[in-house]
């Protein structure tokens, strides 16, 4: 009995702890650049669909099966989602802030659809199934295997933590929030801000690729209908709640929000009568939903502040009323 | 392009503009763009659903279509409350969310996020009420008359078209004629200068909300009456009312319904081309189009 309740904690905390790879890429836009990125679940899903592709069996009329090593796929799901990353932040940073916030909100739509329909690439509406799984040998003891693939998920997130920190510090990172505080400032020391704006929008997509790849080879299944808005919605809920800004924060929010989520479908489950459960999870949404406007509204640096900076808390920099868009920093982008 | 290509584009512009235009307003007066926009077009469509059944249930026999249109008494009475009601959500959650970030000073992303939230509270609270079983005003069907070049249409989808147009003009004029409209204007240029000179900031404010409510209404009974009522609805419709919305240039009028109008075009033109499974990417098209060539969009001021 204490066996199956240990397989299942590793169970759960690989789960949430691929979900912190994805926040933590969120972070890396959102936290330390101000980059609003609506699109989660289609940089997810690239990672993800990358990953498969190059790693699962071939079958029948579909593309891709190339069967490679897991570590494969995982370097081309960061790769590709990093690279479309580039492209949109490309397309979009120049413009107004809130133009990426529509258009990352776009390609969400066009990757989900993409995946549902191009059947000979994605497997349509049925999925990748088959993906292989770390520590696969494993598979027969339970939880051996859980355990091996925590300990990855562990050792994943851990140096992702310290490589983020690390950047947070050096001089690039350093860049990012300067030109988040006072572009013009930045840029009056002669630092392009389009373009270090676009470099951690591919870096924060490419880890939320990853992140994608790391979910699917864990559940060694995907379909469509795991890259829904309601994903993106969840990992901004992780973000939130944890503190955006600090690489901690972002890791402690996924794992309670995931925590949270799993225990309120558990009582969902349980208490709404069979025929009432879609409806009773739709509750469940609109609870989430109402709560992270709360957090906005009352306490918007989260459980984890970001470190060091009282300053970013100091009124929001830019009062709504009495400052003409055209003449503040941040809105002229 | 046959003529009943055009005509569907038509229809779906015409919805699609309905909404833009409420969408463009908030986005140039309070300055962000609104995702739970969408969630008052489908919370307009539910509440006529609703409010026409209970006419209907109270005064008896006004449920009985208006011939030739499949549309009833009731809930042509309903709709006009429905209007009101959305109008009265609008206000509802800007004051229990939007105004007290404005208040507080919160950065235009932070009000974007909010929205983003509010809106998956406001979809899912729909569905907690609903269901996410699609819903009908009427099981009436309706032939298809045909018209002059060979198109074929109904009558209700004539009475749409009309009635979105002149919903436009309506909003137009008041935008343009009117001290109101002039007030609102100056808003969205310079609401500093608009503040020194009298304008009362919140009113205006209330005003573009029971504005957009009230559209974002129309457009979602139309689109019920001649779909069918989802909870998804307004949320499937956010993307077509952005790319409108950019496509005409960030707050204007005309400008957000004839982006409507296009894109609803080019949908119609791509189901025909090159499927109806990817008429929701076209939006994100245009989008990108816009975004690369003009990024002002048609009509737009350049900021």
């Amino acid at each position: 009995m204490s066996l199956e309740l240990l397989a299942y904690c590793a169970f759960f905390l690989t789960v949430a702890l691929t979900y912190a790879v994805i926040v933590l890429g969120l972070n890396v836009q959102w936290g330390q650049t101000g980059l609003f990125n609506v699109g989660v679940a289609g940089f997810v899903a690239v990672g993800a669909y990358a990953s498969a592709l190059l790693t699962s069996p071939p079958v029948e009329g579909r593309l891709g099966g190339f069967e490679l090593p897991i570590v494969i796929g995982w370097l081309g799901a960061f790769v590709a989602s990093g690279v479309l990353s580039a492209l949109i932040g490309w397309m979009t940073i120049r413009l107004r802030a809130d133009y990426l916030a529509i258009s990352t909100f776009g390609i969400a739509v066009t990757i989900q659809l993409a995946v549902l329909n191009l059947e000979g690439v994605t497997g349509g509406p049925f999925g990748i199934s088959l993906i292989p799984r770390p520590f696969g040998e494993l598979a027969g003891q339970s939880l051996a295997f859980s355990l091996a693939n925590l300990a990855l998920l562990v050792a994943v997130v851990f140096g992702l933590y310290l490589m983020l920190q690390h950047l947070a510090r050096s001089p690039w990172g350093r860049v990012l929030r300067a030109i988040r505080e006072d572009e013009v400032a930045a840029e009056a020391l002669g630092k392009s801000p389009r373009r270090f704006r676009i470099e951690a929008f591919a870096l924060g997509g490419a880890i939320m690729g990853l992140g994608g790849a790391a979910q699917a080879h864990f559940i060694g299944f995907i379909a469509p209908e795991n890259y829904l808005p309601m994903l993106t919605f969840q990992v901004w809920a992780m973000l939130i709640v944890g503190g955006s800004g600090n690489n901690r924060g972002a890791i402690l929010g996924a794992l309670l929000v995931w925590a949270l989520w799993a225990a309120s479908s558990a009582v969902v489950e349980a208490l709404a009568p069979a025929g009432e459960q879609a409806r009773a999870a739709s509750l469940q949404t609109v609870i989430i939903g109402v709560a992270l406007c709360a957090i906005l509204l009352f306490r918007p640096q989260g459980l984890l502040p970001e470190p060091g900076s009282a300053r970013r808390r100091l009124p929001f920099l830019h009062r709504w009323r009495g400052t003409p868009a055209a003449t503040t920093g941040s809105e002229r982008t | 392009m046959s003529g009943q290509i055009l005509l569907e584009g038509l229809l779906a512009g015409a919805m699609i503009g309905l909404g833009a235009v409420g969408l463009t307003l908030t986005y140039s007066i309070l300055r962000f763009a609104n995702f739970a926009h969408g969630e008052l077009v489908s919370w307009g469509a539910y509440l006529s659903l609703s409010l026409s059944l209970a006419i209907g249930a109270v005064s008896g026999a006004s449920l009985a279509p208006l011939d030739p249109f499949s549309v009833s008494a009731a809930l042509i009475l309903a709709v006009l409350l429905a209007m009101a009601c959305t109008a009265l959500l609008a206000l509802l959650v800007d004051r229990l969310l939007f105004a007290r970030l404005r208040r507080r000073g919160a950065t235009a992303i932070i009000v974007v996020m909010a929205s983003f939230g509010a809106s998956m509270a406001l979809r899912s609270l729909l569905e907690f009420l609903y269901t996410s079983k699609p819903a009908y005003y009427s099981r009436e069907l309706q032939i298809a008359m045909p018209l002059p070049g060979g198109i074929r249409a109904t009558p209700d989808q004539l009475l749409l078209i009309g009635l979105a147009f002149v919903a436009v003009i309506a909003v137009h004029l008041l935008l343009t004629r009117t001290d109101l409209g002039r007030a609102m204007r100056a808003v969205s240029e310079n609401p500093a200068l608009a503040g020194v000179v009298g304008i009362d900031t919140a009113k205006i404010v209330r005003a573009v909300w029971i504005i957009g409510g009230a559209l974002a209404c129309t457009a979602g009974t139309m689109s019920g009456l001649l779909v069918q009522i989802r909870p998804y609805m307004g949320f499937d419709l956010l993307l077509p009312l952005f790319a409108a919305v950019i496509l005409g240039g960030i707050g204007s009028v005309p400008g957000a319904m004839l982006g409507g109008l296009i894109v609803g075009l080019c949908e119609a033109l791509a189901v025909q081309t090159i499927g109806a499974e990817w008429r929701a990417a076209v939006a994100f098209a245009v989008i990108t189009v816009v975004l690369v060539l003009r990024p002002t969009g048609l009509f737009g001021r350049a900021t």
